[in-house]
């Protein structure tokens, strides 16, 4: 999702005969609905794998302002230029409450934004594909979100508590995205014959990589087990991929846009649609940074970083100052 | 190589007669940057009037391994509770 690609610890999932007296008493306290709290005891592959997990997430909030920034300044009318204004800056919000649920692992929020600027460090690849045009950010909202928001919902059931919290403001948050994007969508598809297309084409293009956000399927991905036992993860990707499309199709239709899946079919006895996978090789390609947009969002976030020196050097100058005017 | 500012931890009165509650946290070089930056990120839908922000490094707090001798000796007093007495009916409320 937010966090695709999170290395856990690589062994398999430990049984309860294997694991040592306070692993033991870690899991039961998992298994009991507990949450952990930063000062508690935890497994080193607990925090380990837990710090990859939130600070992707974090990085994914911080990078995917980028495709929505770049309409801001195009937005249509006034009002949609000061909707776009809010989900962007919610965006931010998002990382900080997410950088701040890493921190209490006992990382430093500095060391983890060098990461993602030097290019170490991984987020989203949704993020890497470009927004064309104002019907991107219909379908961005509507697609993006929605699909954020299936995973997060789920997230705030996570074990550890300073994350569940963070999901839990983050969910608060989010449907005001979801609902924007879809409000984009509307007024779209009811407006002009080229308006309509540049509906469907925006929803042609997202409709793939937002199925590729819950990442890999689960055959094959090797790292689950370990994070559902933890309940660093509470639902596997092939669980939100389903509800996504599951939720999704019956809101293309209703907009009257054709389902770029040309094969989904409703089972009518499971109630579920049968759907076509996304393009793996293609997913892990963006994944390692050849997607069509990598470079520019590196490019993007360093610019804004080295731009932004001056003023936070300014701001410590003049605390330290003061610090010393009142000693 | 960044270094990060001092942490802060933020505090929210959500409406008058309730007490402040934690929110979260956010780096921020000084009280009034932390203040401002507190107002943005966690009051953009009304969720506050009263913002306090405080040191993080300046917060004592008790340690999960001595939640027994912090915590054990009100467990078994359950005396403390109302619901410990049995008040016939026909006494009415109390
Ligand atoms: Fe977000
Ligand atoms: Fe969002």
């Amino acid at each position: 999702m937010y966090a695709q690609t999170v290395q856990s610890t690589g062994r398999k999932v430990k049984s309860l005969e294997e694991m040592s007296d306070q692993e033991r008493a870690f899991q039961a306290r998992i298994d009991a609905g507990e949450k952990i709290e930063p000062k508690d005891w935890m497994p080193d592959g607990y925090r380990k794998t837990l710090v990859r997990q939130i600070s992707q997430h974090a990085h994914s909030e911080v990078v995917g302002q980028l495709p929505e920034g770049n309409w801001i300044t195009r937005a249509p009318t006034l009002e949609r230029k000061a909707i776009l204004l809010a989900k962007v800056q919610d965006e931010a919000g998002h990382g900080l409450y997410l950088y701040s649920a890493a921190e209490t692992l006992g990382v430093s929020r500095a060391d983890l934004i060098d990461d993602l600027l030097a290019g170490r460090a991984k987020y989203s690849s949704i993020f890497n594909y470009p927004t064309l045009n104002w019907a991107d950010m219909g379908a961005v909202g509507w697609l993006v979100d929605g699909a954020a928001i299936i995973n997060q919902v789920a997230l705030q059931r996570t074990s550890y508590g300073p994350y569940s919290r963070a999901m839990v403001r983050i969910c608060k948050e989010e449907s005001f995205h979801a609902r924007q994007g879809f409000d984009i969508m509307m007024k779209m598809v009811a407006g002009t014959a080229a308006q309509k297309a540049m509906a469907q084409d925006a929803l042609n293009r997202l409709w793939w990589p937002a199925l590729m956000m819950f990442g890999p399927p689960d055959k094959d991905s090797v790292h689950s087990a370990q994070s559902m036992a933890w309940k660093i993860k509470v639902m596997t990707n092939d669980e939100g991929r389903q509800k996504f499309v599951d939720q999704t199709i019956p809101q293309i239709e209703y907009l009257g846009l054709d389902v770029p899946d040309k094969a989904a079919r409703k089972n009518p006895k499971t109630g579920h649609y049968s759907f076509v996978d996304p393009d793996w090789d293609e997913f892990f390609a963006v994944l390692k940074g050849y997607g069509p947009c990598n470079a520019d969002r590196m490019l993007a976030r360093n610019k804004a970083h080295d731009d932004g020196a001056w003023f936070r050097e300014g701001l410590l100058a003049y605390a330290e100052k003061q610090t010393i005017a009142a000693e | 190589m960044t270094k990060d500012w001092p942490l802060w931890e933020v505090f929210i009165r959500g409406q008058y007669g309730l007490s402040h509650r934690h929110v979260g946290s956010l780096h921020a070089p000084d009280a009034e940057m932390a203040m401002l930056n507190a107002r943005d990120v966690y009051t953009r839908r009304n969720e506050g009037m009263s913002i306090w922000v405080v040191p993080s490094a300046d917060i004592s707090a008790s340690a999960p391994s001595r939640k027994g001798p912090m915590f054990d000796p009100s467990n078994d007093k359950t005396y403390r509770h109302p619901t410990f007495f049995d008040i016939p009916d026909e006494v009415g409320s109390m």
